[in-house]
Protein backbone atom coordinates (compact mmCIF):
# COMPACT_ATOMS: atom_id res chain seq x y z
CA UNK A 1 0.00 0.00 0.00
CA UNK A 2 1.17 3.39 -0.61
CA UNK A 3 1.49 6.27 2.26
CA UNK A 4 -1.92 7.98 3.16
CA UNK A 5 -3.14 10.62 1.15
CA UNK A 6 -2.80 14.33 1.64
CA UNK A 7 -6.44 14.33 2.51
CA UNK A 8 -6.22 11.77 5.74
CA UNK A 9 -3.36 13.49 7.21
CA UNK A 10 -4.79 17.01 6.98
CA UNK A 11 -7.80 15.79 8.88
CA UNK A 12 -5.29 14.11 11.40
CA UNK A 13 -7.84 10.54 10.50
CA UNK A 14 -4.72 7.65 10.92
CA UNK A 15 -6.97 4.75 11.94
CA UNK A 16 -5.39 4.05 15.08
CA UNK A 17 -5.87 7.44 16.73
CA UNK A 18 -9.58 7.44 15.86
CA UNK A 19 -10.51 5.25 18.72
CA UNK A 20 -9.76 7.79 21.09
CA UNK A 21 -12.59 10.06 19.84
CA UNK A 22 -14.80 7.50 18.41
CA UNK A 23 -17.98 7.02 19.83
CA UNK A 24 -18.15 3.73 21.65
CA UNK A 25 -20.49 1.86 19.08
CA UNK A 26 -18.44 3.12 15.94
CA UNK A 27 -15.38 2.33 17.95
CA UNK A 28 -15.93 -1.59 18.14
CA UNK A 29 -16.70 -1.61 14.12
CA UNK A 30 -12.37 -0.38 13.63
CA UNK A 31 -11.17 -3.85 14.67
CA UNK A 32 -13.01 -5.19 11.29
CA UNK A 33 -11.00 -2.82 9.21
CA UNK A 34 -9.02 -4.08 6.82
CA UNK A 35 -5.45 -2.26 6.01
CA UNK A 36 -6.03 0.79 3.49
CA UNK A 37 -7.25 -0.20 0.42
CA UNK A 38 -7.25 3.00 -1.84
CA UNK A 39 -10.33 4.29 -2.84
CA UNK A 40 -11.03 7.38 -5.01
CA UNK A 41 -13.89 9.53 -3.69
CA UNK A 42 -15.04 11.07 -7.29
CA UNK A 43 -15.85 15.04 -6.40
CA UNK A 44 -18.27 16.68 -8.64
CA UNK A 45 -18.47 20.46 -7.29
CA UNK A 46 -21.52 20.14 -5.06
CA UNK A 47 -21.53 20.32 -1.59
CA UNK A 48 -20.11 17.96 1.89
CA UNK A 49 -16.96 15.63 0.81
CA UNK A 50 -15.70 15.76 4.10
CA UNK A 51 -18.42 13.40 5.47
CA UNK A 52 -17.42 10.55 2.61
CA UNK A 53 -14.11 10.68 2.93
CA UNK A 54 -13.56 10.71 6.84
CA UNK A 55 -15.98 7.50 6.97
CA UNK A 56 -13.93 5.73 4.62
CA UNK A 57 -11.14 6.76 6.09
CA UNK A 58 -12.35 5.73 9.39
CA UNK A 59 -13.16 2.36 8.45
CA UNK A 60 -9.54 2.16 6.89
CA UNK A 61 -9.32 2.93 3.49
CA UNK A 62 -6.87 5.29 1.79
CA UNK A 63 -8.58 7.88 0.45
CA UNK A 64 -7.96 10.71 -2.53
CA UNK A 65 -10.19 12.88 -3.64
CA UNK A 66 -10.76 12.59 -7.48
CA UNK A 67 -10.91 15.60 -9.45
CA UNK A 68 -9.57 14.47 -12.73
CA UNK A 69 -8.46 11.59 -14.49
CA UNK A 70 -4.96 11.02 -12.99
CA UNK A 71 -6.50 10.76 -9.86
CA UNK A 72 -7.99 7.52 -10.80
CA UNK A 73 -4.87 6.03 -12.28
CA UNK A 74 -3.71 3.80 -9.11
CA UNK A 75 -7.15 3.91 -7.39
CA UNK A 76 -8.41 0.39 -6.37
CA UNK A 77 -12.18 1.51 -5.77
CA UNK A 78 -14.43 4.22 -6.98
CA UNK A 79 -16.79 6.08 -4.70
CA UNK A 80 -19.30 8.47 -6.24
CA UNK A 81 -21.17 10.20 -3.66
CA UNK A 82 -23.25 13.16 -3.70
CA UNK A 83 -26.48 15.22 -3.67
CA UNK A 84 -28.72 17.48 -5.84
CA UNK A 85 -29.16 17.15 -9.36
CA UNK A 86 -27.91 15.35 -12.42
CA UNK A 87 -27.57 17.56 -15.20
CA UNK A 88 -24.82 20.05 -13.57
CA UNK A 89 -23.21 17.01 -11.88
CA UNK A 90 -22.93 15.62 -15.14
CA UNK A 91 -22.07 19.04 -16.65
CA UNK A 92 -18.72 19.25 -14.09
CA UNK A 93 -17.83 15.34 -14.64
CA UNK A 94 -17.63 15.72 -18.21
CA UNK A 95 -15.70 19.21 -17.78
CA UNK A 96 -13.38 17.46 -15.78
CA UNK A 97 -13.28 14.55 -18.39
CA UNK A 98 -14.48 11.69 -15.77
CA UNK A 99 -17.14 10.75 -17.58
CA UNK A 100 -15.24 8.25 -20.56
CA UNK A 101 -13.09 7.08 -17.56
CA UNK A 102 -15.87 5.83 -14.89
CA UNK A 103 -17.77 3.93 -17.81
CA UNK A 104 -14.63 2.44 -18.71
CA UNK A 105 -13.76 1.54 -14.76
CA UNK A 106 -17.19 0.27 -14.75
CA UNK A 107 -16.71 -2.15 -17.97
CA UNK A 108 -13.73 -3.44 -16.85
CA UNK A 109 -16.25 -4.87 -13.54
CA UNK A 110 -13.79 -3.05 -11.01
CA UNK A 111 -15.23 -1.99 -7.74
CA UNK A 112 -17.66 1.22 -7.79
CA UNK A 113 -20.11 1.96 -4.82
CA UNK A 114 -22.55 5.26 -6.49
CA UNK A 115 -24.27 6.87 -3.34
CA UNK A 116 -27.51 9.00 -3.73
CA UNK A 117 -26.81 10.79 -7.19
CA UNK A 118 -23.99 8.84 -7.33
CA UNK A 119 -26.42 5.53 -7.62
CA UNK A 120 -28.72 7.72 -9.99
CA UNK A 121 -26.33 9.17 -12.36
CA UNK A 122 -25.86 5.00 -13.53
CA UNK A 123 -29.56 4.85 -14.78
CA UNK A 124 -30.21 6.15 -18.51
CA UNK A 125 -31.45 9.64 -17.58
CA UNK A 126 -33.04 11.85 -15.09
CA UNK A 127 -36.49 13.13 -15.22
CA UNK A 128 -35.16 15.55 -12.69
CA UNK A 129 -33.89 17.88 -15.37
CA UNK A 130 -33.77 15.87 -17.98
CA UNK A 131 -30.10 15.03 -18.20
CA UNK A 132 -28.31 11.82 -19.84
CA UNK A 133 -26.76 9.92 -17.33
CA UNK A 134 -24.05 7.13 -17.33
CA UNK A 135 -26.63 4.24 -19.14
CA UNK A 136 -25.08 1.36 -16.80
CA UNK A 137 -28.63 0.31 -15.40
CA UNK A 138 -31.56 0.18 -17.88
CA UNK A 139 -34.56 2.74 -16.55
CA UNK A 140 -34.63 6.00 -15.34
CA UNK A 141 -34.56 8.31 -11.91
CA UNK A 142 -38.23 9.36 -10.95
CA UNK A 143 -39.71 11.42 -8.30
CA UNK A 144 -41.04 9.56 -5.57
CA UNK A 145 -44.78 9.17 -6.23
CA UNK A 146 -47.37 9.30 -3.26
CA UNK A 147 -45.23 10.46 -1.00
CA UNK A 148 -46.45 11.96 2.26
CA UNK A 149 -43.36 14.45 2.08
CA UNK A 150 -40.78 15.59 -0.02
CA UNK A 151 -37.92 15.83 0.06
CA UNK A 152 -37.65 12.33 1.89
CA UNK A 153 -35.64 13.34 4.62
CA UNK A 154 -34.57 10.79 7.63
CA UNK A 155 -34.07 7.78 8.96
CA UNK A 156 -36.17 4.52 6.79
CA UNK A 157 -35.73 1.23 6.75
CA UNK A 158 -33.82 -0.83 4.17
CA UNK A 159 -35.56 -4.13 3.37
CA UNK A 160 -33.20 -6.55 1.55
CA UNK A 161 -34.21 -8.83 -1.30
CA UNK A 162 -31.49 -10.58 -1.34
CA UNK A 163 -28.16 -11.37 0.53
CA UNK A 164 -25.12 -9.23 -0.51
CA UNK A 165 -20.95 -8.46 1.08
CA UNK A 166 -21.71 -5.08 1.49
CA UNK A 167 -24.73 -5.73 3.84
CA UNK A 168 -23.22 -8.40 6.00
CA UNK A 169 -23.99 -8.06 9.86
CA UNK A 170 -26.88 -5.46 8.75
CA UNK A 171 -30.14 -7.14 9.49
CA UNK A 172 -32.92 -6.39 6.75
CA UNK A 173 -35.36 -3.31 7.91
CA UNK A 174 -32.37 -1.15 9.79
CA UNK A 175 -32.72 2.30 9.80
CA UNK A 176 -30.58 4.45 7.36
CA UNK A 177 -30.55 7.79 6.55
CA UNK A 178 -32.27 9.44 3.11
CA UNK A 179 -32.28 12.74 1.58
CA UNK A 180 -34.20 13.15 -1.63
CA UNK A 181 -36.70 13.40 -3.64
CA UNK A 182 -35.87 11.57 -6.96
CA UNK A 183 -34.36 7.80 -6.96
CA UNK A 184 -33.62 5.32 -9.56
CA UNK A 185 -36.08 2.75 -11.38
CA UNK A 186 -34.60 -0.43 -12.62
CA UNK A 187 -36.43 -1.26 -16.14
CA UNK A 188 -36.64 -4.46 -18.66
CA UNK A 189 -35.54 -7.67 -18.03
CA UNK A 190 -32.94 -7.37 -15.44
CA UNK A 191 -35.15 -5.18 -13.27
CA UNK A 192 -35.52 -7.45 -10.51
CA UNK A 193 -31.79 -8.95 -10.69
CA UNK A 194 -30.55 -5.87 -9.60
CA UNK A 195 -32.27 -4.79 -7.46
CA UNK A 196 -30.79 -5.66 -3.65
CA UNK A 197 -32.93 -3.33 -1.36
CA UNK A 198 -36.34 -1.81 -1.53
CA UNK A 199 -37.70 1.22 0.96
CA UNK A 200 -41.52 2.54 1.53
CA UNK A 201 -41.87 6.21 1.21
CA UNK A 202 -45.35 6.34 0.24
CA UNK A 203 -44.90 4.00 -2.32
CA UNK A 204 -41.84 1.70 -2.33
CA UNK A 205 -38.80 2.60 -4.45
CA UNK A 206 -35.37 0.69 -4.83
CA UNK A 207 -32.60 1.91 -2.04
CA UNK A 208 -29.73 -0.71 -2.87
CA UNK A 209 -28.38 -1.95 -6.06
CA UNK A 210 -26.09 -4.03 -7.69
CA UNK A 211 -25.28 -4.80 -11.09
CA UNK A 212 -21.65 -7.05 -11.99
CA UNK A 213 -19.36 -4.86 -9.50
CA UNK A 214 -21.09 -2.00 -9.43
CA UNK A 215 -23.15 -1.38 -6.46
CA UNK A 216 -25.62 1.81 -5.39
CA UNK A 217 -27.33 2.85 -2.50
CA UNK A 218 -29.77 5.75 -2.08
CA UNK A 219 -29.18 6.35 1.85
CA UNK A 220 -26.18 7.97 2.56
CA UNK A 221 -23.70 5.37 4.94
CA UNK A 222 -21.71 8.05 5.77
CA UNK A 223 -24.30 9.74 7.86
CA UNK A 224 -25.79 6.51 8.86
CA UNK A 225 -24.39 5.77 12.33
CA UNK A 226 -22.78 2.27 13.20
CA UNK A 227 -24.91 0.96 10.45
CA UNK A 228 -23.53 2.98 7.71
CA UNK A 229 -20.14 2.20 8.72
CA UNK A 230 -20.42 -0.97 8.64
CA UNK A 231 -21.84 -0.94 5.28
CA UNK A 232 -18.45 0.86 4.44
CA UNK A 233 -16.58 -1.21 5.95
CA UNK A 234 -18.29 -4.14 4.19
CA UNK A 235 -17.70 -2.50 1.30
CA UNK A 236 -14.13 -1.69 1.48
CA UNK A 237 -13.31 -5.73 2.60
CA UNK A 238 -15.37 -6.89 -0.68
CA UNK A 239 -13.79 -4.51 -3.15
CA UNK A 240 -10.48 -5.16 -1.74
CA UNK A 241 -11.00 -8.90 -2.10
CA UNK A 242 -11.92 -8.21 -5.67
CA UNK A 243 -8.48 -5.79 -6.18
CA UNK A 244 -6.35 -8.80 -4.68
CA UNK A 245 -8.15 -11.60 -6.91
CA UNK A 246 -6.55 -9.06 -9.30
CA UNK A 247 -9.41 -9.85 -11.93
CA UNK A 248 -10.36 -13.07 -11.50
CA UNK A 249 -13.44 -12.18 -9.55
CA UNK A 250 -14.43 -9.57 -11.70
CA UNK A 251 -17.72 -9.80 -13.95
CA UNK A 252 -16.70 -7.25 -16.63
CA UNK A 253 -20.76 -6.26 -17.85
CA UNK A 254 -21.11 -3.99 -21.07
CA UNK A 255 -21.25 -0.37 -20.39
CA UNK A 256 -23.64 0.62 -23.15
CA UNK A 257 -25.37 3.62 -23.37
CA UNK A 258 -24.64 6.98 -23.43
CA UNK A 259 -21.36 8.52 -22.51
CA UNK A 260 -22.01 11.80 -20.87
CA UNK A 261 -24.82 14.54 -20.42
CA UNK A 262 -23.01 17.71 -22.39
CA UNK B 1 -41.28 3.50 7.07
CA UNK B 2 -40.17 7.19 7.90
CA UNK B 3 -39.11 7.22 11.12
CA UNK B 4 -40.01 10.55 13.42
CA UNK B 5 -36.26 11.93 13.99
CA UNK B 6 -34.87 13.66 17.39
CA UNK B 7 -33.13 16.14 16.96
CA UNK B 8 -30.12 17.95 19.38
CA UNK B 9 -29.53 21.26 18.81
CA UNK B 10 -26.44 22.99 19.71
CA UNK B 11 -26.57 26.85 19.98
CA UNK B 12 -23.24 28.46 19.64
CA UNK B 13 -21.60 31.37 20.78
CA UNK B 14 -17.88 32.35 20.58
CA UNK B 15 -16.89 28.90 20.02
CA UNK B 16 -18.94 27.36 22.56
CA UNK B 17 -22.18 25.85 23.54
CA UNK B 18 -24.80 27.92 25.36
CA UNK B 19 -28.47 28.24 26.05
CA UNK B 20 -30.65 30.95 27.08
CA UNK B 21 -34.19 31.42 28.11
CA UNK B 22 -36.20 33.41 25.27
CA UNK B 23 -32.97 33.66 23.27
CA UNK B 24 -30.98 35.58 26.43
CA UNK B 25 -29.23 34.68 29.50
CA UNK B 26 -26.57 33.06 27.66
CA UNK B 27 -25.32 29.64 30.03
CA UNK B 28 -22.02 28.06 29.05
CA UNK B 29 -22.81 24.38 28.27
CA UNK B 30 -19.77 22.55 26.63
CA UNK B 31 -17.50 21.97 23.39
CA UNK B 32 -19.55 21.56 20.74
CA UNK B 33 -17.39 18.19 19.34
CA UNK B 34 -17.64 16.72 22.42
CA UNK B 35 -21.41 17.24 22.77
CA UNK B 36 -21.76 16.15 19.29
CA UNK B 37 -20.20 12.96 20.29
CA UNK B 38 -22.28 12.28 22.89
CA UNK B 39 -25.41 12.63 21.05
CA UNK B 40 -24.22 10.63 17.83
CA UNK B 41 -23.58 7.84 20.78
CA UNK B 42 -27.07 8.24 22.42
CA UNK B 43 -29.10 7.92 19.39
CA UNK B 44 -29.93 11.61 18.29
CA UNK B 45 -31.06 11.27 14.60
CA UNK B 46 -29.16 14.62 13.74
CA UNK B 47 -27.29 17.39 14.92
CA UNK B 48 -27.96 20.99 14.38
CA UNK B 49 -26.02 23.73 15.15
CA UNK B 50 -26.86 27.43 15.31
CA UNK B 51 -24.30 29.90 15.65
CA UNK B 52 -26.34 32.38 17.24
CA UNK B 53 -23.99 35.42 17.45
CA UNK B 54 -22.91 34.69 13.79
CA UNK B 55 -26.35 36.83 12.33
CA UNK B 56 -26.55 40.05 15.15
CA UNK B 57 -22.57 40.31 14.51
CA UNK B 58 -22.36 40.16 10.83
CA UNK B 59 -19.67 37.84 10.71
CA UNK B 60 -19.45 34.68 8.55
CA UNK B 61 -19.72 30.87 10.58
CA UNK B 62 -17.27 29.66 12.42
CA UNK B 63 -15.91 27.08 10.10
CA UNK B 64 -13.13 25.74 12.00
CA UNK B 65 -15.70 24.87 14.95
CA UNK B 66 -18.47 23.18 11.80
CA UNK B 67 -15.43 21.08 11.03
CA UNK B 68 -14.24 19.84 14.31
CA UNK B 69 -17.64 19.15 15.07
CA UNK B 70 -19.13 17.15 11.73
CA UNK B 71 -15.50 15.07 11.95
CA UNK B 72 -16.80 14.16 15.78
CA UNK B 73 -20.40 12.42 14.37
CA UNK B 74 -21.62 10.27 11.66
CA UNK B 75 -25.05 11.74 11.66
CA UNK B 76 -26.54 14.58 9.49
CA UNK B 77 -25.37 17.76 10.70
CA UNK B 78 -27.28 20.91 9.59
CA UNK B 79 -25.58 24.23 10.60
CA UNK B 80 -27.24 27.36 10.64
CA UNK B 81 -26.01 31.25 11.87
CA UNK B 82 -24.30 33.53 9.16
CA UNK B 83 -25.01 32.54 6.13
CA UNK B 84 -25.63 35.36 3.41
CA UNK B 85 -24.87 33.82 0.13
CA UNK B 86 -24.23 30.70 -2.04
CA UNK B 87 -20.71 31.03 -1.78
CA UNK B 88 -20.83 31.18 1.96
CA UNK B 89 -23.48 28.10 1.75
CA UNK B 90 -20.18 26.38 -0.25
CA UNK B 91 -18.08 26.72 2.65
CA UNK B 92 -20.06 25.67 5.42
CA UNK B 93 -21.06 22.49 3.10
CA UNK B 94 -17.39 21.93 2.36
CA UNK B 95 -16.44 22.38 6.08
CA UNK B 96 -18.73 18.76 6.65
CA UNK B 97 -22.44 20.56 6.97
CA UNK B 98 -24.61 17.87 4.92
CA UNK B 99 -27.29 21.34 5.37
CA UNK B 100 -27.34 24.92 5.93
CA UNK B 101 -30.46 26.77 8.06
CA UNK B 102 -30.69 30.53 6.51
CA UNK B 103 -32.94 32.54 8.84
CA UNK B 104 -32.34 36.28 8.72
CA UNK B 105 -30.78 36.20 5.22
CA UNK B 106 -34.05 34.88 4.00
CA UNK B 107 -36.25 37.30 5.01
CA UNK B 108 -34.05 40.01 3.66
CA UNK B 109 -33.56 38.27 0.64
CA UNK B 110 -35.78 35.68 0.06
CA UNK B 111 -34.38 34.74 -3.71
CA UNK B 112 -31.04 33.36 -1.60
CA UNK B 113 -33.05 30.42 -0.92
CA UNK B 114 -33.93 29.52 -4.57
CA UNK B 115 -30.47 30.39 -5.57
CA UNK B 116 -29.08 27.81 -2.93
CA UNK B 117 -31.56 25.49 -3.86
CA UNK B 118 -30.71 25.27 -7.39
CA UNK B 119 -26.90 25.36 -6.61
CA UNK B 120 -26.78 22.25 -3.81
CA UNK B 121 -30.40 20.78 -4.38
CA UNK B 122 -33.34 21.79 -2.22
CA UNK B 123 -32.53 18.82 0.38
CA UNK B 124 -29.26 21.05 1.89
CA UNK B 125 -31.47 24.07 2.70
CA UNK B 126 -32.88 24.29 5.89
CA UNK B 127 -35.13 27.20 6.33
CA UNK B 128 -35.32 28.25 10.05
CA UNK B 129 -38.25 30.21 11.37
CA UNK B 130 -38.00 31.98 14.75
CA UNK B 131 -42.01 32.91 15.58
CA UNK B 132 -43.87 34.84 18.25
CA UNK B 133 -46.92 34.85 19.25
CA UNK B 134 -49.03 38.03 18.51
CA UNK B 135 -52.23 38.80 19.31
CA UNK B 136 -54.86 39.55 16.80
CA UNK B 137 -57.43 42.29 18.03
CA UNK B 138 -60.28 41.61 15.11
CA UNK B 139 -60.37 38.01 15.34
CA UNK B 140 -58.75 36.92 18.82
CA UNK B 141 -57.78 33.65 16.45
CA UNK B 142 -53.68 32.65 16.82
CA UNK B 143 -51.05 34.44 14.89
CA UNK B 144 -47.27 34.30 14.68
CA UNK B 145 -44.85 36.95 13.41
CA UNK B 146 -41.27 36.40 12.09
CA UNK B 147 -38.61 37.36 14.34
CA UNK B 148 -34.70 37.93 13.07
CA UNK B 149 -31.38 38.75 13.99
CA UNK B 150 -31.63 35.74 16.94
CA UNK B 151 -34.80 37.53 18.22
CA UNK B 152 -34.21 40.55 18.61
CA UNK B 153 -36.11 42.54 15.02
CA UNK B 154 -39.60 41.89 14.26
CA UNK B 155 -39.94 41.54 10.88
CA UNK B 156 -43.90 42.27 10.62
CA UNK B 157 -43.60 38.84 8.21
CA UNK B 158 -46.60 36.55 9.31
CA UNK B 159 -44.69 33.15 10.00
CA UNK B 160 -47.34 30.67 8.73
CA UNK B 161 -47.06 32.54 4.95
CA UNK B 162 -43.37 32.88 5.38
CA UNK B 163 -43.36 29.00 5.65
CA UNK B 164 -45.38 28.80 2.93
CA UNK B 165 -43.15 31.01 0.38
CA UNK B 166 -39.93 29.59 1.55
CA UNK B 167 -41.13 26.25 0.97
CA UNK B 168 -42.07 27.05 -2.58
CA UNK B 169 -38.70 28.82 -3.15
CA UNK B 170 -36.92 26.03 -2.76
CA UNK B 171 -36.57 25.13 0.81
CA UNK B 172 -36.02 21.22 1.57
CA UNK B 173 -37.27 21.56 5.71
CA UNK B 174 -38.54 24.09 7.98
CA UNK B 175 -36.92 24.71 11.46
CA UNK B 176 -39.80 26.12 13.15
CA UNK B 177 -38.81 27.52 16.67
CA UNK B 178 -41.45 29.54 19.31
CA UNK B 179 -39.84 32.00 21.01
CA UNK B 180 -42.17 32.18 23.60
CA UNK B 181 -41.30 28.77 24.41
CA UNK B 182 -37.77 28.98 23.46
CA UNK B 183 -35.94 27.49 26.90
CA UNK B 184 -39.20 27.41 28.98
CA UNK B 185 -39.93 24.13 28.71
CA UNK B 186 -43.78 24.58 28.75
CA UNK B 187 -43.78 22.03 25.37
CA UNK B 188 -43.67 23.09 21.40
CA UNK B 189 -46.53 25.74 20.43
CA UNK B 190 -48.29 22.71 18.28
CA UNK B 191 -50.99 25.28 17.30
CA UNK B 192 -47.61 27.00 15.63
CA UNK B 193 -46.61 24.03 14.40
CA UNK B 194 -50.00 22.78 13.29
CA UNK B 195 -50.49 25.62 11.54
CA UNK B 196 -47.27 25.07 9.00
CA UNK B 197 -47.58 21.42 8.87
CA UNK B 198 -51.06 21.81 7.37
CA UNK B 199 -49.80 24.18 4.85
CA UNK B 200 -46.52 22.86 3.31
CA UNK B 201 -45.32 19.37 2.49
CA UNK B 202 -41.74 19.72 3.46
CA UNK B 203 -40.86 18.48 6.72
CA UNK B 204 -41.13 20.46 9.69
CA UNK B 205 -39.03 19.96 12.73
CA UNK B 206 -40.12 21.22 16.18
CA UNK B 207 -38.29 23.58 18.59
CA UNK B 208 -38.74 25.73 21.09
CA UNK B 209 -40.23 24.88 24.81
CA UNK B 210 -38.97 20.73 25.50
CA UNK B 211 -39.54 19.62 29.16
CA UNK B 212 -39.86 15.99 28.61
CA UNK B 213 -41.19 12.76 26.27
CA UNK B 214 -45.19 14.30 26.55
CA UNK B 215 -43.98 17.40 24.54
CA UNK B 216 -42.23 15.32 21.80
CA UNK B 217 -45.29 13.12 21.31
CA UNK B 218 -47.48 16.15 21.04
CA UNK B 219 -45.14 17.87 18.40
CA UNK B 220 -45.71 14.81 16.57
CA UNK B 221 -49.64 13.71 16.78
CA UNK B 222 -50.94 17.38 17.36
CA UNK B 223 -48.39 19.30 15.72
CA UNK B 224 -47.78 17.27 13.14
CA UNK B 225 -44.03 17.63 13.08
CA UNK B 226 -41.98 15.64 11.01
CA UNK B 227 -38.78 15.65 13.26
CA UNK B 228 -38.54 17.20 17.22
CA UNK B 229 -35.52 19.47 18.20
CA UNK B 230 -34.01 20.01 21.75
CA UNK B 231 -31.17 21.30 23.69
CA UNK B 232 -31.45 22.51 27.13
CA UNK B 233 -33.09 18.74 27.90
CA UNK B 234 -30.43 16.79 26.78
CA UNK B 235 -27.44 19.51 28.06
CA UNK B 236 -28.34 19.42 30.95
CA UNK B 237 -29.04 15.80 31.00
CA UNK B 238 -32.90 16.25 32.41
CA UNK B 239 -34.11 13.49 29.69
CA UNK B 240 -32.12 10.93 27.90
CA UNK B 241 -32.89 10.58 24.29
CA UNK B 242 -33.48 7.11 24.25
CA UNK B 243 -35.97 7.24 27.27
CA UNK B 244 -37.63 9.79 24.78
CA UNK B 245 -37.28 7.57 22.27
CA UNK B 246 -38.93 4.78 24.24
CA UNK B 247 -42.12 6.78 25.08
CA UNK B 248 -42.60 7.88 21.34
CA UNK B 249 -42.53 4.06 20.69
CA UNK B 250 -44.86 3.08 23.34
CA UNK B 251 -47.23 6.30 21.82
CA UNK B 252 -46.79 4.91 18.46
CA UNK B 253 -44.83 6.74 16.65
CA UNK B 254 -42.15 5.07 14.54
CA UNK B 255 -38.74 6.22 16.00
CA UNK B 256 -35.07 4.75 14.60
CA UNK B 257 -34.18 1.77 16.60
CA UNK B 258 -30.39 1.81 17.69
CA UNK B 259 -30.35 -1.63 17.31
CA UNK B 260 -30.09 -3.73 14.35
CA UNK B 261 -26.29 -4.00 13.71
CA UNK B 262 -24.57 -6.85 14.59
CA UNK B 263 -22.08 -6.91 17.04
Amino acid sequence: MTARGPLASTLGLRAPALGLWAPATERRLIAHAPPGLRIAVVDHGAGNLVSIEQALTFVGADVRVATGPDDLADAEAIVVPGVGAAAPAMERLSRAGLVDPLLRWIALGRPYLGICLGLQLLFDGSDEDGAATFGVIPGRTVILEDAPTLPHIGWNQVELRRDHAMFAGIATGTDLYFVHSYAGRPAGVRADAVTLAETEHGSRFVSAVDHGNVLGVQFHPERSGSAGLRLLGNFTRWATALAAGAGAERSPIGAGGTSGGD
Amino acid sequence: MLRRRIIACLDVADGRVVKGTRFVDLVDEGDPPELAARYADEGADELVFLDITAAPEARATLLDVVERTARRAFIPLTVGGGVRSVDEMRLVLRAGADKVALNTAAVADPELVARCGRAFGRQAVMVAIDARRVVDAATAAPRWEVLVRGGRDATGVDAVDWAVRVAELGAGELLVTSIDRDGTQSGYDTELLRAITARVSVPVIASGGASGPADFIAAVTEGGADAVLAASIFHRRIHALEDIKRAMLRAGIPVRATTGVAA
